[in-house]
């Protein structure tokens, strides 16, 4: 285009900032598409944590159909693999909105360019726009949102976070196919170590392109690239120390000043995070109490413990994490119990025992009854725990038994189980 | 080549490709509340684009326009409100108190701090903006040899 783009007749411009251009829209770009694909690949590792291929009680989208092409068992070593793969999507994704928006505003001029739609191919473009930016900020609101456990949006947050990737990344792969060479030539059209030394007082606009991204009409700056790069780099610190504590745990979780796991729930050995309390999913105090029993089934056998009877068995230590899809993880705990293998033997299945379903006597709530594989089962570490850090648990952490799991998702860390069914996972 | 679709074979190729995968996606997505998702996806990008960004665009014109010269001193409050306004943005049910009781019941922890928090560290941004300004001045008062402009 040679002449500039105008809103309307005679109107000039509303855009009038000096820095926008392809050259700062590519650095944003540039982070983004450094980070997205982490959010998307952390993301689907997520999905593949809950093991969902094993058991529709795991799959929150059971007619995933092709997308769930790539599921494979999620292994239990390491056992913080689940806490990295988590703390890196939440707190990358809450870094990454600075980012986002800079993009949005760098690129703003772009929605109002006149005409409308140029030809097919420029139509089809800007509906696949539509999706990029309405999937990128509806990806981006339902995780924040879904952290801080404000369920708004319209539905489970399992299908909407997962099928909206589907949508966002179908646009940014064309986005990406359709840019890359522009990015690139923008990039080395600029030095960025000159540009980190240019002063507000001598920045001036990009040279006019037909990117349509450069103003027509630029107001005198106030504010240099360096400093609008610093000004959303700060943005994106900020985000990171208010939040990454919560996922480190330890001293630095006090730093999470605005993160939701940022303070212990209280001292002593059961004072670690909580997901959901007792009282929050409705389990009482006769549920904890001396009639609670344990069953373990196995094909046709069925075992009924009291709890000294599950306490006479050969209790194991495992130092563990809670690592949730939230985001948040807990340090390894001291957990102590019975190993799933040994309960397995108990009822018949003594050499390579098979996955299990375990069930919750918690009333209300999602994943009160979740699968475990074999592999889960079979690994040393995994405990129905009856106590933690040498204490017995807490109301609020699953007593008087709950599951432990090397590397599985937090929720599937059962508390307060009621029944173990070995081979019944389906 | 480009014929009157305006662009290469290549780009309908990958666009019909994109918008297939979208589609298949699409229809599990929106086998719920599907007005309700479409809804809020459009309504995203049209929030963010036809309110939230001229919004602040406007908000950052009215305070150049009524703060005294030299123009670059907005940025002492520019940078405080973005960094205090981005907190806001990701953490305001937590900070606005949205679901207090669900947190409070979920975590075992009290959901009052962080509007005080939120509140504290705004107050922090600006006065660390105020003292640089203050240092700025008193660095390029007269009589002092003009230092390069940062």
């Amino acid at each position: 285009m040679s002449n500039p783009p105008h809103l309307g007749r005679g109107h000039r411009t509303p855009w009038r900032s000096p820095l926008r251009g392809p050259w700062l829209t590519s650095v944003f770009g540039l982070v983004l598409l450094v980070g997205i694909p982490v959010l998307f690949v952390t993301g689907l590792l997520s999905y593949a944590a809950y093991n969902p291929d094993l058991s529709p009680v795991n799959d929150k989208t059971p007619d995933k159909g092709l997308l769930g092409f790539y599921l494979f068992s999620w292994p239990t070593h390491p056992s913080w693999l689940y806490g990295v793969n988590q703390g890196v999507h939440v707190t990358l994704g809450i870094v990454l909105v600075p980012v986002l928006l800079a993009k949005l505003w760098s690129v703003i001029p772009k929605l109002f360019e006149r005409p409308a739609v140029r030809s097919v191919a420029h139509g089809l473009e800007r509906l696949s726009l539509l999706a990029l930016v309405g999937g990128g900020l509806f990806e981006f609101a339902t995780g924040v949102l879904n952290v801080q456990l404000d369920y708004v949006f319209p539905g489970s947050f399992y299908p909407l976070h997962f099928y909206g990737a589907w949508i966002f990344m179908a646009a940014v792969v064309v986005h990406v196919a359709l840019r890359f060479p522009r990015m690139v030539r923008a990039l080395k059209g600029r030095d960025l170590r000159a540009e980190l030394r240019t002063p507000v007082s001598r920045t001036r606009p990009e040279p006019p392109d037909d990117t349509g991204l450069v103003s027509p009409d630029p107001a005198p700056p106030t504010m240099s690239r360096r400093g609008a790069l610093g000004m959303v780099g700060a943005g994106s610190a900020a985000l990171l120390v208010v939040t990454a504590g919560q996922s480190i745990g330890g001293p630095l979780r006090e730093t999470a000043l605005l993160a939701p796991h940022n303070r212990e729930p209280g001292r002593g050995p059961n004072g670690f995070q909580i997901n959901k309390t007792a009282a929050g999913v409705g389990i009482r105090a006769r549920d904890m109490g001396s009639d609670w029993r344990l069953v373990v089934r196995g094909g046709d056998r069925e075992l009924v413990l009291t709890r000294q009877q599950v306490l006479r068995l050969p209790q194991h230590g495992a130092r563990l994490p809670i690592a949730c899809v939230e985001g948040w993880s807990t340090p390894d705990q001291r957990w102590e119990g019975v190993r799933l293998a040994d309960l397995a033997a108990l009822v018949g299945h003594r050499d390579r025992p098979p996955g299990v379903l375990v069930e919750s006597v918690q009333r209300h709530g999602s994943f009160r009854t979740v699968a475990l594989r074999d592999n889960q089962v079979r690994d040393p570490r995994s405990l129905l725990a009856l106590k933690v850090n040498g204490a017995d648990l807490s109301p609020d952490h699953g007593y008087p038994a709950r599951i432990i799991v090397p590397g599985a998702p937090g929720v599937q860390n059962t508390k307060w189980v009621g029944r173990l069914s070995f081979g019944e996972t389906l | 080549m480009r014929g009157r679709y305006g662009a290469s074979p290549w780009h309908l190729l990958l666009l019909l490709c994109s918008f297939a995968l979208t589609a298949y996606a699409g229809v599990r997505l929106l086998s719920g509340d599907w007005f309700g998702i479409a809804l809020w996806i459009v309504g995203a990008a049209l929030l963010h684009d036809l309110v939230l960004l001229p919004l602040y665009a406007l908000a950052d014109r009215a305070v150049s326009a009524v703060l005294p010269a030299p123009a670059v001193w907005i940025n002492h409050i520019r940078v405080p409100a973005f960094v205090s306004g981005l907190l806001l943005l990701v953490w305001f049910p937590l900070i606005l108190g949205e679901q207090t009781r669900r947190y409070e019941r979920s975590t075992g922890l009290s959901a009052d701090i962080f509007p005080r928090r939120w509140l504290l560290i705004t107050a922090v941004l600006f006065a660390v903006s105020a003292l640089w300004l203050a240092l700025r001045r008193w660095r390029a008062r007269p009589g002092r040899a003009p230092e390069v402009s940062p």
